[in-house]
């Protein structure tokens, strides 16, 4: 197996014409993590990745493997692991659409029934690719990535189109990379699909970086609030009133802004107002990942 | 080395899906049509010249014409749309299917794959040129040989001519590779190559034969070129007063000339572009 090596996103900027895809885009993605590269439709995830990869060319900086650009790798599918897009030729066998790419890139045949195994294509291999699900076309792009036994994956939107148990499957896929060292870049455009595989965030919108950190630090971004719930309701908006607290009703009760419930819990003691439930809101990650994206899909 | 590991999997490319096989049936179809019945035709009016000349008037070939090589080099002649389909589709498939981005993945270096692509054309042109002529020879002689004539097959002459032929058929392999990157959509890449080597060039070369000025030009045509280099064609029967022809190297050039220099432009511009 190869060593995971540092991906590296230096001032990159990418222009179709009068349209500005990248915008001087910078972060570092560390082997050892599933690092998932997260943005809306249109924020500019595939085109950063096209020219990580030698695909299309950069307007300005850099993208490179370990200060490696990909043109420069010695061994490129022994290094890196690329899945784009589930395209293949209709007419070819899994089995073939591997060996094409094995013959190519002077690996061994015998990784080809290897990868297929471990994707779990076995019993479709000799079958032309026509005929796939997504989910099995999905499962042959990441046979391709396997073929060298790389030290980095980069893998845009892997779980598109996958059912629950292909979702699983490839959850466990990913943290075993990880695990062996190497570095996984993951893109995708919901959150809620990789926030269970992903260890580390890069969060990009309109081509600019948004965030970069751990999936926790993302959690405490957005400021706690506070829920408090009265058999009483009127008798507690009273009380927050009188104690200068601002709130707003929701269905489950007050959500108030103060991080701290004990000091919500003494303005119903105050205002002698029983109370029904006293917690901490924490928002949901999505919610603080959609207030740094802007707010929706713009695709 | 690259390069080599290249042209292994351009092979594979080829081989691994069922278009070359399909043009393979064709091109014999259509060359042992071509071939065995005109032979048979030919045969037929040499043994009855009354009833020729009353049933169609100009059928006759001229006198001293050898039948052999006219016969056999339709492989060529009519059959080298083939391996340009097959080389136009070697390069446009890649972009019809998105399938540039596992192959750039896998080998970065453009030109490689390009380069691999010509030569693997190559091989793959001259491989359908020895069906072709297999077939042509095979139908045109057994056709001669029913009607008595000579089949030519004792001749180094005509061996030389299946030798050149085939030379002709792996040129045209890679005259579409040129043309698929320099056209890079399928469809348009496929309607380009019939109506050219159907219509267009057929109509330019009897248009062209018309005058000796026109004629020095028209017999740098890819497919005069090709005629050239074979050293027989029924167009040299058909297009009347069209005396002017290459030398057979000459012939040689003027296709890998064009293959090389459209393969070239293509490389330069289109494969260069973005991949998306």
């Amino acid at each position: 197996m190869a060593s995971g090596i540092p991906i590296e996103i230096s001032g990159l900027s990418k222009h179709f014409g009068p349209v500005t895809a990248v915008d001087d885009l910078s972060f570092t993605v560390q082997p050892g993590k599933v690092t998932g590269f997260l943005g809306p439709n249109g924020a500019g995830k595939t085109t950063t990745l096209r020219v990580l990869l030698g695909l299309e060319r950069a307007s300005a900086g850099t993208a490179t493997f370990g200060g490696t650009p990909y043109s420069g790798l010695p061994r490129p599918l022994e290094t890196v692991g690329a899945a784009l897009d589930a395209n293949f030729h209709p007419g070819r066998t899994a089995r073939n659409h591997l060996k094409v790419y094995a013959t190519a890139a002077g690996l061994s045949s015998a990784r080809v029934p290897a990868v297929l195994e471990q994707v779990g294509m076995s019993e479709y291999a000799d079958r032309r690719v026509g005929g796939y699900s997504l989910g099995m076309r999905q499962r042959l792009a990441l046979a391709y990535t396997l073929l060298g036994d790389p030290g980095v994956f980069v893998l845009d939107e892997p779980i598109n189109g996958l059912d629950p148990e292909g979702i699983k499957w490839i959850r466990g896929f990913l943290q075993n990379l990880a695990r062996e060292g190497r570095t996984v870049l993951v893109s995708s455009h919901l959150l809620s699909e990789v926030q269970q595989s992903v260890d580390e965030v890069v969060i990009i919108a309109k081509g600019r970086l948004m965030k970069t950190g751990t999936l926790a630090s993302l959690e405490l971004d957005s400021a706690p609030r506070t829920i408090a719930d009265s058999p009483d309701r009127q008798a507690l908006a009273a009380a927050l009133d009188a104690a200068g607290l601002e709130y707003t009703e929701g269905r489950s009760g007050f959500i108030v802004d103060e991080p701290d419930p004990a000091r919500v819990g003494h303005a119903a003691f105050v205002g002698g107002v029983e109370l029904a439930a006293l917690h901490r809101l924490r928002s949901g990650l999505e919610e603080s990942f959609l207030s740094l994206v802007g707010g929706g899909d713009e695709s | 080395m690259n390069l080599v590991r290249a042209i292994g999997s351009e092979f594979q490319k080829v081989f691994t899906t069922r278009m070359w096989w399909l043009l393979a049936i064709l091109l014999a179809a259509y060359v042992a049509f071509m071939s065995g019945g005109f032979g048979a035709f030919l045969g037929w009016a040499t043994e009855n010249p009354d009833a020729a000349a009353a049933a169609g008037g100009n059928t006759t070939v001229p006198p001293g014409t050898e039948l052999a090589p006219l016969l056999y080099s339709f492989a060529s002649s009519v059959g080298y749309v083939f391996p340009v389909l097959l080389g136009a589709l070697a390069v446009t498939g890649e972009f019809r299917h998105k399938t540039l981005t596992p192959t750039f993945l896998a080998e970065p270096h453009r030109t490689v794959v390009l380069a691999a692509k010509f030569v693997s054309q190559l091989v793959v042109g001259a491989g359908l040129g020895v069906i072709a002529f297999a077939v042509s020879v095979g139908a045109g002689a057994a056709a001669l040989a029913g009607f008595g004539l000579d089949t030519g097959l004792d001749s180094s002459d005509t061996w030389a001519l299946i030798g050149r032929g085939v030379l002709a058929m792996a040129l045209w392999g890679a005259i579409g590779v040129g043309l698929g990157v320099l056209v890079v959509n399928q469809v348009a890449a496929i309607v380009i190559v019939i109506a050219f080597t159907q219509f267009v060039e057929p109509i330019l070369r009897v248009v062209a034969s018309l005058s000796d000025v026109t004629a020095s030009i028209g017999k740098f045509l890819p497919g005069a070129a090709s005629d050239a280099l074979v050293g027989a064609s029924f167009y040299n029967l058909a297009s009347l007063g069209s005396t002017e022809t290459l030398e057979w190297w000459q012939g040689g050039l003027v296709l890998f000339g064009i293959a090389v220099v459209a393969t070239v432009i293509g490389g330069a511009t289109t494969w260069r572009r973005d991949v998306s």
